[in-house]
């Protein structure tokens, strides 16, 4: 039965985006000054969202692959790319104020400059475009580990990591909360 | 601020619900695309398709088509590009049933530091946009596709993109609001 592909897969697409945006709009992550507020260690609800879609995320993950309802989506780890990317990523997401998704949320929920950020992305893509062929020669293709994953590299059992997950996450948490950020 | 307090500041923050509550609600919603449609999360691509349909009519078909980048990323009405629409219109509903839509052009604790000039916060909103979406390709997804679904996984790949973004995300905020007072996100 699963996975669906074809036509009845568009249909959930904009269900489960919808879903999405909702959630995002929910949990304010939808507003500038709260994701701003994140990287100035003023307001955690950036990780607060983001610890339990991975840990819930990931723990699910991995019981429906064991029962193989579901398959792993592992990408490339391209090292020197996504280090950059990444680099450049964390200047435009706090400029912005959003990341794309949350930017794209925050359109619909009135957010003007949201609007003219996602112009912005338009073009970062358009760049990225025509910088591509030059890119994929001389960055991507530089340490390039294939789709590795954690528990692969450092030897451990991917359940540890998640145990380590939550026991970093609950002591993070319970220090954030008692300082009412 | 405690949470409560930010509940009971109004404006935007109202209609709020629990963000750990929220991060639960997306991972099972990871559970369900993983199993129904072996799409994990992600934004990124479909906004570089989105590109080039746009740069279309400015360059010509052939310019877009010859593209190594587009001509595997062609734009097209398909899955990402759909769950992208979705992700407007869910935001948007979520903000007209919540009563918490309001048109913003500058948020508060930009207007504090560098004060009340659309067009600034517009060119920097613009550069910043870009600046991500660059940096997102590069590493071949963002928060979404990287941060989460890459890292629930527990991909190499996603905890490098979210340890060396929060970094850099953390340093330019502190150069961009260095000296600005601590306004709190539920003040309005």
């Amino acid at each position: 039965m699963f996975p669906i592909k074809g036509e009845s897969a568009l249909l959930l697409a904009i269900v489960f985006g919808f879903v999405f945006g909702w959630l995002l709009q929910r949990g304010k992550v939808t507003n500038y000054n709260v994701i701003v507020n994140q990287f100035r260690f003023k307001d955690f609800t950036v990780l607060k969202v983001m610890f339990p879609a991975i840990i819930v995320g990931g723990i699910g993950v991995l019981v429906l692959t064991n029962m193989e309802l579901a398959k792993w989506h592992v990408r490339d780890a391209n090292m020197l790319a996504t280090i950059i990317g990444a680099a450049i990523f964390g200047i435009g997401m706090v400029l912005y104020g959003y990341c794309p998704g949350t930017g794209v949320a925050a359109i619909g929920t009135g957010s003007i400059h949201a609007l003219v950020g996602a112009a912005g992305m338009i073009f970062g893509a358009i760049l990225y475009a025509f910088s591509f062929e030059w890119v994929r020669a001389n960055i991507l293709s530089v340490g390039k580990l294939g789709k590795v994953t954690l528990p692969q590299i450092m030897h451990v059992p991917a359940w540890t990591l998640y145990g380590a997950l939550i026991v970093i996450a609950i002591a993070l948490f319970a220090w954030v909360e008692k300082r009412g950020r | 601020m405690s949470q409560q307090q930010l509940h009971q500041s109004g404006g935007r923050l109202s209609g709020r619900w629990s963000p750990y509550i929220v991060g639960v609600g997306i991972g099972i919603l990871s559970w369900v695309v993983f199993v129904v449609v072996a799409a994990p999360l992600g934004i990124t691509t479909a906004i570089g398709q989105i590109a080039g349909g746009v740069v279309t009519p400015i360059l010509g078909a052939d310019t877009v088509a010859a593209n190594a980048y587009w001509r595997t990323n062609a734009m097209k009405l398909d899955y990402g590009t759909l769950f992208l629409i979705g992700t407007f219109f869910g935001a948007l509903a979520s903000a007209l049933i919540s009563k918490t839509f309001k048109f913003e052009s500058i948020p508060s604790v930009w207007q504090e530091r560098f004060g009340s000039s659309k067009t600034r916060r517009f060119v920097v909103a613009f550069m910043g946009g870009a600046l991500a979406m660059y940096g997102a390709r590069m590493a071949g997804g963002c928060t979404s596709g990287n941060g989460i679904s890459q890292s629930l996984q527990l991909a190499v790949v996603g905890w490098t993109f979210l340890a060396v973004m929060f970094v850099s995300g953390a340093i330019t905020a502190a150069i961009v609001y260095r000296g600005s007072p601590s306004i709190q996100s539920g003040e309005k």
